[in-house]
């Protein structure tokens, strides 16, 4: 469907067109009480509204800002609308902060009204809210709970959804006649490996422009379904679930619960899914794990068609010629396995898959191809409104992020990658010396990445700009390059390099606990727990093992292969966002975690061979503990240097 | 002893015994509407038999049980359930080849009219009462955040998960008197900070009276209004559980002095 985004350039315009031309197709689902309810465009179009004018009654004006916090909730997404017809930004925050960091932001961003999921949200801002004085109001969705709570400044927004009487319609129509495509459609505030948030401006133009691009490139329309599952405060979410339904009027469903979330998406059978290579990789772990257990039977036919998958998989879904056997086989192998499976994940109608954030092994990438997956790698960014580039259709490469997104411009400088485009956000808000310094005069954003462009035009990421440093010997040291390869094998959840002005690399490794704990049942190994598990002689074997593989690898690279692990331990605990390890978006908090650690960094290129630590956790309720253990440290056979020839 | 006019039970000098063994000895107990009641007490002090007594189980040899300021008598089980009361089992008491949906609408059994014809037609009445019965399992279901094991066999759950179940169960019969029998035992930590938030939910959202045996002192003190001793069938103590926990008899029964 052709719609000339000039004239419906903001999204209230947006939608109250889609209110007419799809006005009875599904525009939102959610699964509630056991059975999956739908709005339709008009009628979400409808309690937008509604939503809206409540909103006004409460004061909220043109350009003030709302905050929305909670998991995928269609009340939080009518929420956003609302606060778009009004020309009010809406300004998400990630669920699973604590007080403190939604306090920066509700601070920081002005907010006045915050709408909220359930009682554990309405909790965490209570506990800040004397600290706020512009806020006023705390809307919450789910009322259990809630009962009792006297305070004046909580409503249910279920009360205003629910009101029909002296609705202004035609007044919020002049409203929506008055928004404009430069206008601020979502601030959104970005996790921060460094320092505090900043508040990203996204324009309707930024979103509409790049958005209807994407829907082209990909051919999205009415007819997709997605799971909106991720965080409603990160970027993807908005784009993916929000912008391009929006755009292309198909129906964004909201799963249950976290816990349901596999078996709302086998229900749904979504067309159009994202995920972090974590799920996919958790998801991969978990299969493995349990055909572990599988009839021997099964196990070989499974064995057997992966193989040919592996082998022919890949280049059937490019569309690539095929000798007729590896077709007929394949065929019979989507009977038996690859068409089960799919099922069984949920994934059996997507038709592309995107993976962005992190890196993501090679291997697990190709499985899923193999499979007839059409998983693509997306590199993008909060401040580019997510498009920087995207692999094509029958151009796939497990190893680049693709080549530059339609109506993006890449360049590299000083082996920085940056680019230009209309997707540029309108500056951090609040934060002018931040925006110089990210975009320069001519428009280039700076993304903070190492990277290289190949001669297919593919780029390709190596590491954060700021973590490449040096070995003592001179050569180049890119930690995350070493933790990624790390982490691809399955039993290493999470691995810290340590390197840059040193003689060689040591790093911590997090074990899988899943996969680690699977093994060690079938190998009769005890445990009392994570703790436990991580101290066995018989895990740091099993760990060396993945870590010879690596520095096999390492050792046929060109540049890196002085970076092989010399010595390395396994820490005593889980690294976590709750204690700020992590980033929300859980990327390693290098600075952070050196920092904390230091004696076992230490530890690491003395001579020891064990080491003592205590460290303090936070449990998710704020209460803080603290745990000890006396860590092994073990050292590593380094290989020689392979030449290419070789 | 407290007015009557808020007391849904009232248990007056109970004496129960197995041939020569006294289980319940002279006991007074009552039970305030709206209260979470703990009984406590050391391994065969009568804990048991107390609930047994209360749920109409056991008829004592002398005494008298009103309910609702109304003598009650020898009663059947589905009878004890149309009264109100629902309980759930120390050693969990599901149909484990059930969904957890499935033993949960067993709950809502005695609720239920029957027409055979229809139910086999599913057509009119029944329809319409299936549907609400479903619908408020699906409300108990997502009370007790259970979504994700609707579908499940318990026998594949795990302990903690059954136990809520069973919790789930209870309360599909949408009792005024809720009996738990170790409600915690054999949980983790996390499992049982979940569990009482669900029995203090239950509690303050339904309105729901609930007495409990529970062996986990902190439990006890944190959720309970009122504690009850028994010792070797004798009611020790009775009060708050400050109360309780500075009584000199409650200390010697655990301690094992005098």
């Amino acid at each position: 469907m052709k719609r000339d985004y000039n004239i419906l350039n903001t999204f209230p315009k947006i939608l109250k067109n889609n209110a007419e031309v799809f006005s009875d197709r599904p525009c939102i689902r959610e699964k509630e009480y056991g059975i999956w309810q739908t709005l339709t465009w008009s009628e979400f179009y409808n309690k937008a509204q509604i939503l809206a004018l409540g909103l006004k009654d409460k004061g909220l004006k043109r350009g003030d800002k709302i905050s929305i916090i909670g998991d995928n909730r269609p009340a939080l997404y009518i929420t956003i609308a609302a606060a778009q017809l009004l020309g009010a930004v809406p300004v998400p925050c990630y669920q699973d902060s604590v007080a403190e960091e939604i306090k920066y932001i509700l601070e920081h961003a002005e907010v006045k009204i915050v709408v909220v999921e359930n009682q554990e949200q309405v909790d965490k801002v209570l506990e800040i809210l004397n600290q706020l004085p512009k806020l006023n109001t705390i809307f919450y969705d789910d009322p259990r709970g809630l009962e009792n709570y006297k305070n004046k400044e909580i409503e249910s927004i279920r009360t205003i959804l629910n009101n029909n009487e002296n609705l202004d319609f035609s007044w919020l129509e002049n409203e929506i006649e008055k928004t404009s495509q430069e206008e601020i459609a979502v601030m959104l505030y970005t996790s921060g490996t460094t320092g505090r948030p900043k508040g990203v401006l996204l324009s309707y133009y930024n979103i509409i422009s790049v958005t209807s691009i994407a829907s082209e490139v990909e051919k999205i329309d009415v007819s997709d379904e997605i799971i909106a599952y991720l965080p409603m405060a990160w970027v993807g979410d908005n784009i993916f679930c929000v912008a391009q339904s929006y755009i292309s009027g198909f129906c964004v469903n909201c799963p249950e619960s976290r816990d349901t979330l596999p078996i709302d998406l086998r229900e749904i059978g979504p067309t159009y899914y994202f995920a972090p290579p974590r799920v996919w990789e958790g998801m991969l772990t978990q299969l493995m794990v349990r055909m572990q257990d599988a009839a021997r039977l099964k196990l070989w036919t499974f064995n057997y068609f992966m193989q040919v998958a592996k082998k022919w998989g890949n280049d059937i879904l490019d569309k690539k010629p095929v000798p007729f056997l590896a077709r007929f086989l394949y065929g019979l192998g989507y009977l038996l396995v690859y068409g089960p499976l799919k099922n069984n994940l949920g994934l059996t109608r997507v038709r592309m898959a995107y993976t962005a954030g992190e890196a993501m092994g090679p291997d697990t990438f190709l499985f899923y191809r193999s499979l007839g997956i059409n998983l693509k790698v997306l590199y993008g960014q909060t401040e580019a409104t997510v498009f920087v580039s995207l692999h094509r259709d029958g151009d796939v490469d497990p190893n680049t992020v693709g080549p530059a997104f339609p109506g993006v411009d890449i360049k590299i400088e000083n082996g920085e990658v940056m680019y230009k485009g209309t997707g540029v956000f309108k500056g951090y808000y609040k934060n002018e010396e931040a925006t110089k310094e990210t975009i320069d005069s001519e428009g280039w954003v700076k993304t903070g990445d190492a990277g290289v462009i190949d001669k297919r035009g593919h780029l390709k990421i190596i590491d954060r700009a700021k973590d490449v440093g040096k070995l003592n010997s001179g050569k180049m040291f890119a930690p995350k390059y070493i933790e990624n390869k790390l982490k691809f094998c399955g039993i290493i959840k999470e691995a810290v390099a340590f390197g840059d002005n040193k003689d060689f690399v040591t790093c911590f490794i997090n074990i899988d606990l899943e996969a680690v704990a699977s093994w060690a049942e079938r190998n009769n190994v005890a445990y009392s727990g994570y703790i436990d598990l991580a101290s066995q002689d018989q895990v740091y074997e099993l760990i060396s093992k993945e870590i010879l593989k690596v520095n096999k690898d390492l050792s046929k690279d060109e540049e890196l292969y002085e970076s092989q692990i010399k010595r390395f331990l396994i820490l005593h605990k889980e690294l976590d966002a709750d204690d700020g390890e992590l980033t929300r978006t859980n990327k390693v908090r290098r600075g952070l975690i050196s920092e904390r650690y230091g004696k076992l960094v230490n530890a690491l290129y003395n001579k020891d061979k064990t080491c003592f630590i205590e460290t303090e956790v936070t449990f998710e309720d704020g209460k803080k503990g603290s745990i000890s253990a006396d860590l092994k440290i073990q050292d590593m056979d380094i290989y020689p240097q392979e030449s290419e020839a070789a | 002893m407290t007015s009557n006019k808020n007391q849904l039970m009232d248990i007056q000098k109970v004496n129960l015994s197995f041939g020569g063994l006294k289980a319940l000895i002279d006991v007074d107990l009552h039970i305030n509407s709206g209260e979470i009641l703990a009984i406590i007490g050391p391994n065969g002090a009568g804990k048991s038999s107390m609930l047994n007594v209360i749920s109409g189980i056991y008829v004592p040899q002398t005494g008298i049980v009103k309910w609702k300021g109304k003598i009650r008598k020898k009663i059947a089980p589905h009878d004890i359930a149309r009264l109100g009361i629902a309980r759930t089992f120390q050693n969990i008491a599901l149909f484990r080849g059930m969904s957890a949906l499935d033993n949960i609408l067993t709950g809502r059994n005695i609720l239920m009219k029957r027409n055979l014809l229809l139910e086999m037609l599913y057509y009119g009445a029944s329809k319409t009462q299936e549907i609400e019965h479903r619908k408020k399992a699906e409300e108990i279901i997502d009370f007790l955040e259970i979504q994700s094991i609707r579908k499940t066999p318990v026998s594949r759950l795990p302990y903690g998960l059954q136990k809520r179940v069973e919790l789930g169960r209870a309360l599909a019969l949408e009792p005024e008197l809720l009996l738990l029998d170790e409600p915690m035992a054999g949980m983790n930590m996390e499992e049982k900070e979940d569990m009482c938030r669900f029995v203090l939910d239950v509690n303050e959202q339904f309105g729901t009276t609930i007495v409990l045996i529970e062996h986990d002192m902190g439990v006890v003190m944190d959720i309970s209004d009122r504690v009850a001793v028994l010792d070797y069938g004798i009611k020790i103590a009775d009060g708050t559980p400050d109360e309780v926990r500075s009584e000199q008899k409650v200390i010697d029964a655990y301690l094992g002095a005098g």
